[in-house]
């Protein structure tokens, strides 16, 4: 036992003292989490609007106000015709451009109709949906206030225009509201994703590392021939990577909640258990991968092209699984990220619990065991 | 008996690394592997501290069996792998007290065994290990291979990459440690180093030529030695190659050592057959066969036998200049 503390002190020796490695165990997710939180957002935040207004009475000047004063958007050009919407596209003064047909007040007023028309530049297809869905909203908010508006007013006059009965008759307007987070926050979609990154970089990304250093050095043999266990060696190395990665969740959880005011909504013991279950499943990849390396550099590219790269792309965190091909999205289901999105995100932004989350959790816990004797059983006592 | 090995053999893939190694280390000697680089020490060394499985064979360590005692064996054994295998990062007190702790010992306890190495590196013991020049590298890997107490020593080319001063302390050390009764196996490609083994094993190939006393091994050589020496050495080397008479040449850091195949060679008749070429410098000397000749002349009879024999051991029987590690450090 005093032999196994005295490689775990080891350990910390060597990551501490390793300016590398102390980089990507803390600089590392704190640059994540800012850059994710303030430079890599998907909500909008003044962005350039051009309006052409045919009509040009007071509705259509009361949407163009409540869309210029909402934040989201700032006025950088009145345009005068159609011809000049793709010019204003092509030079980049404005991605999103809102068409008011002409009589647009009176159309509302008499039919209860009146068309407007967005038009954004699709060239950043993901904008272009976030800007439609943002200028939609602010529509459809000034509609119903207009509704309410105009129902008291034909309380009052007693419906003197005809035009309201109408609108009243036809007054269902369909309610798009998003749950879970409504104001698109994309603080509450990065950090359950950036989570699950950062635990596979720490856990798997350095544990193996850490492991293809020893033999990379030749000091593996050394241990070897030493009456250390295998199973000590392994443990050695990998709990101070569990230790660590512990310490870098809740730091990051912390940050997230109180600077980008993340909710979280689940049990905190729940989200630590089944943490503590995904770590676990990334030290034992992290094991796997350095029990079929010799050197550093194989294991670093295992890691990032085998774990680090799949748990961006193929665990839901930036896209949708929903929207990938179908071969992709069968990919994905041994991705442990996926699971694990899925799981935190329930407990954070839902406050679910295991009754709606089992079936997630016993498939990581299927995996991480499976991956541990496996990575235990291949571990070698001798070089070969 | 402290080491038994028998009929081992070991492939690398299609590379034939051991092809049959059988010798054996009486308690309490100390015992140099010799060959060149490839000539399958190391892999020996690996099957005999437990870290790779022989194809066939056997070999007992303190007469426990390297397959099925390997973790009794591993508790008794000190290994000083051939890269040293110390942590760069780690201070020198730091490495010698981590392998003290996974050994289940303490620096203090043991330090009596490494007091005569580790003294010498003291005054350095805060400093990293990786800002060590080689020699202090090597004492210390030495220090952390004795810390543990172990029966046995298995040594890998400790001695490769060290500067010639460091060298000699350092086998006047593995003479130290000899003298309280420790075994000590040893491989180096350094010849020189043979004269301070009680027993040596000439290997090339995955092959053992030879296991003698130093002395015994020079006595193998069995012909007349001859130095050359000549301003021109190259040319030199191709008028002796040329020679019909020649029984086998090559270079010797300055000097070419020649053998001749004729029962009643006298040397100036060597002389004046290269007065003949034109080589008006020339200086022979009978010389006693050293380790490195012993070797060259045992390698170069084997090619002969062995078909496989590559182009690096020479084209014709005893014109071997490709190997001549024992001059360049000493």
């Amino acid at each position: 036992m005093k032999a196994f503390w005295g490689f775990i002190k080891k350990e910390f020796l060597h990551i501490f003292r390793d300016r590398r490695t102390l980089l990507i165990l803390f600089g590392m997710p704190l640059a994540q989490l800012l850059l994710f939180g303030y430079a890599v957002r998907n909500e909008l935040n003044r962005a350039d609007i051009a309006i052409l207004d045919h009509s040009r009475d007071e509705v259509t000047r009361e949407i163009t106000g409540k869309l210029l004063s909402s934040g989201h958007f700032q006025l950088s050009a009145w345009l005068e015709s159609e011809a000049e919407i793709e010019e204003v596209f092509q030079r980049g003064i404005a991605r999103n451009v809102v068409v008011f047909e002409s009589d647009f007040g009176r159309k509302l007023i008499r039919e209860g109709r009146a068309d407007v028309l967005i038009v954004t530049d699709a060239s950043d297809p993901n904008m272009a949906q976030i800007l439609e869905g943002y200028t939609a909203n602010i529509i459809r908010e000034y509609q119903q206030e207009w509704q309410m508006r105009n129902r008291m007013a034909m309380s009052g006059v007693g419906g003197m225009t005809s035009g309201a009965g109408g609108l009243a008759a036809s007054g269902i307007i369909p309610e798009m509201r998003m749950l879970f987070n409504p104001e698109l926050r994309s603080a509450n979609l990065f950090v359950p994703g950036l989570i699950a990154f950062i635990l596979m970089l720490v856990s798997a990304f350095l544990t193996s590392i850490a492991i293809a250093r020893e033999k990379e050095m030749g000091t593996m043999e050394v241990l070897l021939v030493s009456p250390l266990d295998p199973r000590q060696i392994i443990a050695g190395k990998v709990l101070p990577y569990l230790v660590l990665s512990i310490v870098n969740v809740f730091t990051v959880l912390v940050v997230a909640l109180v600077v980008f005011q993340v909710p979280f909504r689940g049990s905190v013991i729940l989200f630590s258990l089944l943490s503590l279950l995904f770590i676990m499943t990334a030290l034992a990849l992290g094991l796997r991968i350095s029990n079929a390396v010799r050197d550093q550099q194989t294991a670093m590219m295992m890691s990032l092209a085998g774990l680090l790269l799949p748990t961006i792309l193929l665990s839901g965190f930036i896209f949708p699984i929903s929207n990938m091909p179908v071969i992709l999205q069968y990919l994905s289901h041994i991705v442990p990220a996926k699971w694990y999105l899925i799981i935190i995100r329930g407990i954070m932004l839902k406050g679910v619990g295991l009754e709606v989350l089992w079936m997630e959790a016993l498939i990581l816990l299927g995996m991480m065991s499976l991956l541990f004797v496996v990575s235990i059983k291949s571990f070698k006592i001798r070089l070969e | 008996m402290s080491v038994t090995v028998k009929n081992i053999v070991k492939n690398h893939g299609d590379i034939r690394a051991l092809r049959g190694i059988t010798f054996e280390v009486t308690e309490g000697e100390l015992f140099g592997l010799i060959g060149p680089d490839g000539a399958g020490k190391t892999t020996l060394f690996h099957i005999l501290t437990t870290l790779l499985l022989p194809d066939e064979g056997d070999a007992h360590v303190l007469g426990i069996d390297v397959i099925a005692g390997f973790r009794n064996l591993r508790r008794r054994i000190g290994y000083m792998p051939g890269r040293f295998s110390l942590y760069p990062d780690l201070s020198v007190e730091e490495n010698l007290s981590f392998f003290a702790t996974i050994f289940n010992t303490t620096v203090e306890e043991n330090y009596h065994l490494i007091q005569d190495i580790y003294h010498q590196i003291e005054p350095f013991r805060k400093r990293r290990a990786g800002d060590l020049s080689g020699g202090m590298k090597q004492k210390l890997a030495l220090s952390c291979a004795l810390i543990h107490k172990p029966d046995i020593l298995f040594l890998d080319e400790p001695t490769t990459g060290v500067d010639a001063v460091s060298r000699r302390e350092f086998w006047d050390m593995l003479g130290r440690l000899r003298v309280s009764g420790l075994t000590i196996l040893v491989s180096t490609p350094y010849m020189d180093e043979a004269s301070r083994c009680d027993r040596v094993a000439l290997m090339d190939r995955g092959e053992i030529l030879s296991v003698n006393t130093p002395a015994g091994i020079s006595r193998e050589f069995g012909r007349p030695l001859y130095s050359v020496t000549s301003g021109r050495r190259y040319e030199l080397l191709k008028a002796l190659r040329a020679c019909t008479h020649a029984h086998s040449v090559f270079t010797f850091g300055d000097e070419v050592h020649y053998t001749d195949l004729r029962e009643d060679f006298r040397p100036e008749m060597l002389e004046s057959y290269l007065q003949q070429l034109g080589f008006d410098d020339v200086r022979i000397e009978q010389i006693t066969p050293g380790v490195e000749d012993t070797l060259i002349s045992l390698m170069s009879t084997q090619d002969t036998r062995d078909p496989i024999g590559d182009d690096n051991h020479g084209h014709k029987e005893g014109t071997n200049d490709g190997y001549n590690p024992a001059i360049k450090d000493s």
